[in-house]
């Protein structure tokens, strides 16, 4: 690179933050004529500082939000120098000087400073435990502050001040937002969608004192609390100054470049000095500075293309639109908010819905909207307000519908889309136009907005543009966007073929291994993935019970480990209590290994039994064997719990011994493999005590004989189960049972609960299998009697088998030196 | 320019302690890694953390050919290069593996460069 230089510019970006990469990537797509160096104060790379408010409530991770990792500067030969101050300019001799005291050349020089946190002058405010909310820095000192601490005060009820607040109350903070108006965010929302915000902030635990001056942070070298002008005090351990930002100025300030609010630039970018630029939150623009990202887009696309020579028109400023990133909570505002007089104002306001809209013309032109509960329309109306388009009855039929309803349906939203032009941005956050997305539909054939997102970057941050991308997608693929997305007929996505096809090629062909039916079958993934190897090792066990070696990594974690894995990768043991029967020396043993092992929780299972929680991986075998019980299945597609109410032995109702029926069905089915996992119960009489309704198989006693019911489900889609028949004795139950479970094992889909299954096979033809022809039933009888034969327990030989033991349950632990 | 990451080859054991088709989760130091055994002999390691934002352990995932489907969420992770694929994003720190003789050592880098 270094023999080049002569021929080559030389560009320096002082400040690694979103709008000075940006306009980096924008350069990088026009010329590669610059050597480029960037210095950035922060030790990381270029992140999404937008999303600092998901890190901070925890459900992102830093790398998750780095936009621009090490790799890029590197592949795009960017000299990187993080962690590194800029500390003065020298635009006569065209130098900067870092803090380090080291000094670097260049041709071309762009500011982007960002802004800092407005730190309200009042007493203490530069104590301990006081904080801003705008890099990685400051997340980090309040998830620290969190765990140490109980109280935080926000100071600003904006929008950063709520996402911050949000975030602590996530961390389990008791958190208050201190405000000085009387409505939150009052640069974007009006008092109706303010009220709105307000109590469903409250609603998610957020705690507000507005109209208050704070005056003070009080403490003594260590926050403790705040004191407002009326002389009342709010305790807070922490307080986060979130009242506003302030351009970040101290370096072009230093280096004699003129400043107002921002560095101020002309409608190129230039500052007062040549070759210096500046975009984004620290520079002023016309008397504007701005604090949202999409403005320093296009100001980085300008500057761009102003620095690679390309023609471009001058920036003229932009109109900004805001969205709260708070889940639960939609608000949208554009333009002008508040009305005045000689606004006319179209409004709709729904409190039982939760809905609010509204739109601000001035004469005929739309000026400004409000959106609460539904911010469908916002890509569209912030569209039409930057374009000051006019109103008319066909935009306000779309807008606000027949009269009836603030919500809209998707035909009003394509034609938003289609009015746009290619060069129109739709996603704000990553500056994404309506044609690089057309062209992703149209040229690679993407069809989800998953697939969008994966390769242009938009609803990646904040969202807000994913309706707007969904319309393009429907506008552009028409009726094929549906087709599209309709399932297809594979059982995954590495085959054509469906269930049916597998298990008659298994049986046909003889197959015997998952790898063979994958090779036979034309497989695309040679070895499969997640989905199809745990459905072809059951139907391979189902079909071949006695020969197929079970294929143990060919099963998901929790049916491998024969535990449940939980968040934490702890896991889980609940060993088998036979129709929810128990007794104290059972009890007596649960409790000392309990003890023993530090198990986190001891739990009363909706299955009638125990669940020992938070179980580390190497100690499930040991766990197992000091148990001595066997395994509960609670993790398997296979038989769970048979549930039992009282019944006959002790209920005054009761007409059958469901407890001793339970028992023994639980132990004839217990370990037999499904489908999908299978749940039962035996109750003593009608009152279904024990939830028949809603098993996979429930029976319920009667004077004179058991009623059995089939394909319940109590889970995400709750279905009631249909009655199969009537039996009067218990061998006639255990049979029709039998030969139900090895229908059902042998003719559903895997992963199909008997509710589906039956909705699919049809009631008719479970009955005629089961019931009314006496050879199937005696044959379906046979075939289960063979896999019940197959049955071991799992638990015990996980313990007595060492190499199992060792290479399942135990992790390695080695020493680096 | 770019400082080079400095690596330190630490033994983790013999190659008969990784079975082919598993993960196997690998404590060193400080470090929680998932070293995984692909069908074809092949050996890598990764942070034993999926990507997705409420994390969890790689480990313990299914290994189909040179990926492995997270436990938790199913996410699909090529081991290659610890790239999460489509439609889900991210990417888990992949380390170096070298065989000598039947020992497994791990490239890990030096301590200051967490
Ligand atoms: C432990 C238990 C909750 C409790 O503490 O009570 C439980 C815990 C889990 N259930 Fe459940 N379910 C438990 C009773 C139930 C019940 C009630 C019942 O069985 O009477 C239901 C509704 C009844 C039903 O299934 O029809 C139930 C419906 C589900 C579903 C939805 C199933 C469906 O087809 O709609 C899932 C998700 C799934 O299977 O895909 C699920 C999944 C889970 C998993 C296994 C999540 C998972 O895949 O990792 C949970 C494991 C937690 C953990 O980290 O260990 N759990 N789950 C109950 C164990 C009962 C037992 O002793 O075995
Ligand atoms: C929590 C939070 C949530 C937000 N949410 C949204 C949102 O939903 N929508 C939206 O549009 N906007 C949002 N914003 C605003 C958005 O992040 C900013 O508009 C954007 O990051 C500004 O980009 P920038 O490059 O100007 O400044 P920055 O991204 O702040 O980058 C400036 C960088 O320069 C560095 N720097 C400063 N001085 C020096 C120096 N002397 N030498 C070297 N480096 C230096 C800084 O360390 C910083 O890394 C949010 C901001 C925060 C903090
Ligand atoms: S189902 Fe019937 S027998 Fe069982 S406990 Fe309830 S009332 Fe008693
Ligand atoms: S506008 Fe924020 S992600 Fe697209």
């Amino acid at each position: 690179m270094a023999d080049l230089s002569n021929h080559r510019r030389k560009l320096i970006l002082i400040g690694n933050g979103m709008a000075g990469i940006n306009t980096l990537e924008q350069i990088l797509k026009l010329t590669n004529s610059f050597d480029i160096a960037v210095y950035g104060e922060e030790p990381y790379p270029n992140y999404n500082r937008i999303q600092l408010s998901y890190v901070l409530e925890g459900s992102k991770r830093i790398d998750e939000i780095i936009l621009n990792d090490r790799n890029w500067y590197e592949d795009n030969g960017i000299e990187l120098h993080t962690g590194t101050k800029v500390v003065r300019i020298d635009p006569d001799a065209k130098k900067i000087f870092t803090s380090e005291g080291d000094c670097a050349d260049y041709d071309a020089l762009i500011i982007a400073t960002g802004s800092k946190p407005f730190v309200l002058p009042v007493p203490g405010a530069t104590q301990q435990g006081v904080v801003g909310f705008r890099d990685i820095a400051d997340c980090h000192a309040m998830i620290e502050a969190s765990k140490r601490v109980k109280r935080a005060a926000v100071i600003g009820g904006g929008l950063l001040g709520l996402e911050a607040a949000k975030g602590l109350v996530q961390l389990g903070m008791e958190t208050t937002v201190v405000h000085l108006m009387d409505k939150l965010m009052e640069r974007q929302l009006d008092q109706a969608a303010a009220g709105m915000l307000k109590a469903e902030l409250e609603r998610q635990g957020i705690r507000f004192l507005m109209k208050a001056k704070t005056t003070e942070v009080l403490g003594d070298g260590e926050a403790t609390g705040l004191r407002f002008e009326d002389g009342t005090e709010l305790e807070a351990q922490l307080v986060v100054m979130a009242a506003g930002i302030v351009p970040n100025v101290e370096l072009a300030r230093a280096s004699g470049i003129e400043v107002g609010r921002g560095i101020v630039v002309d409608d190129f970018m230039r500052t007062s000095a040549p070759d210096v630029y500046a975009v984004g939150e620290c520079c002023e623009h016309r008397g504007i500075a701005y604090g949202l990202v999409a403005p320093l887009f296009e100001q980085g696309a300008v500057l761009a293309k102003h620095l690679a020579g390309a023609e471009t028109a001058p920036y003229a400023g932009s109109s900004v639109s805001t969205k709260l990133k708070i889940s639960g909570v939609d608000v949208f505002s554009a333009g002008e908010y508040e009305e005045e007089p000689g606004h006319r104002v179209l409004r709709r306001q729904d409190d039982w819905l939760g809905l609010y809209k509204k739109v601000l013309l001035r004469g005929n032109q739309i000026v400004g909207a409000v959106l609460y509960g539904d911010v469908t329309d916002a890509p569209q109306l912030a569209k039409l307000i930057r374009e000051g388009a006019e109103m008319t009855d066909e935009l306000y039929g779309r807008l606000f519908g027949s009269g009836q309803e603030c919500a809209g349906g998707a035909s009003k939203g394509a034609a938003a889309v289609l009015s746009m032009k290619d060069d129109e941005i739709v996603c704000g956050c990553n500056g994404v136009t309506k044609g690089d997305i057309v062209r992703v539909i149209q040229v690679d054939g993407l069809t989800t907005v998953d697939e969008i997102k994966v390769r242009t970057g938009a609803t990646r941050s904040c969202g807000g543009c994913k309706p707007l991308v969904e319309q393009l997608l429907q506008v552009v693929l028409g009726d094929g966007y549906r087709e599209r997305t309709a399932p297809k007929k594979g059982i995954c996505g590495c085959t054509t073929h469906d269930s049916e096809e597998i298990v008659a090629a298994i049986r046909e062909k003889r197959l015997t291994s998952v790898r063979e039916v994958m090779a036979v079958m034309g497989w695309s993934e040679p070895e499969g993935c997640s989905k199809c190897r745990p459905a072809l090792n059951y139907y391979l066990g189902m079909i071949w019970p006695t020969e197929h070696e079970d294929e143990r990594d060919s099963r998901f974690v929790n049916e491998r480990l024969h535990a449940n894995i939980q968040k934490d990768g702890t896991f889980s043991v609940i060993p088998r209590m036979y129709g929810g029967v128990t007794s104290p020396e059972q009890l007596r043993r649960i409790a000392e290994v309990a003890e023993k092992y530090n198990v986190k929780m001891v739990k009363v299972t909706g299955g009638q039994r125990i669940d020992l929680l938070g179980v580390e991986k190497k100690d499930l075998p040991a766990i197992w064997e000091d148990l001595d019980l066997p395994s509960g299945y609670g993790y398997a597609k296979a038989l769970r719990t048979v549930k039992t109410c009282v019944g006959a032995r002790f209920c005054r109702f009761g007409t059958q011994d469901s407890i001793a029926m339970g028992i023994r069905l639980e132990k004839k089915f217990e370990r037999l493999w499904m489908p999908a996992k299978f749940k039962m119960a035996v109750n003593g009489c009608p009152r279904n005590c024990a939830e028949s309704g809603t098993k996979d198989l429930g029976i319920v006693g009667n004077d004179g004989g058991w009623e059995i019911f089939v394909g319940g489900n109590g889970g995400i889609k709750t279905t009631v189960a249909a009655s199969l028949c009537k039996v009067k004795t218990d061998e006639e139950l255990m049979d029709v049972c039998g030969a139900f479970i090895q229908y059902y094992r042998e003719t559903g889909h895997y992963a199909e609960r008997t509710s589906e299954w039956l909705e699919r096979v049809g009631i008719d033809n479970v009955r005629d299998a089961v019931l009314h022809k006496p050879e199937v039933r005696k044959l379906l009888l046979d075939r289960v009697e063979l896999a019940l034969a197959e049955g071991k327990d799992p638990w015990r030989e996980a313990f007595s088998d060492e190499s199992l033991r060792r290479d399942y349950y135990q992790s390695v632990e080695a020493d680096a030196r | 320019m770019i400082n080079r990451e400095q690596l330190n080859f630490a033994p983790i054991g013999g190659l008969s302690e990784f079975p082919r088709g598993l993960g196997r989760q690998v404590r060193i130091s400080d470090w929680d890694l998932a070293v995984f055994r692909t069908t074809d002999g092949a050996l890598y390691a990764l942070e034993n953390r999926t990507p997705h934002p409420k994390g969890g352990p790689l480990a313990e995932g299914i290994v189909s050919g040179h990926y492995v489907y997270c436990p938790l969420r199913d996410w699909k992770i090529d081991l290659e290069d610890g790239e999460v694929q489509e439609p889900d994003t991210g990417r888990v720190r992949t380390f170096p593996v070298r065989i000598e003789d039947e020992a497994v050592l791990i490239g890990l880098p030096s301590n200051s460069d967490r």
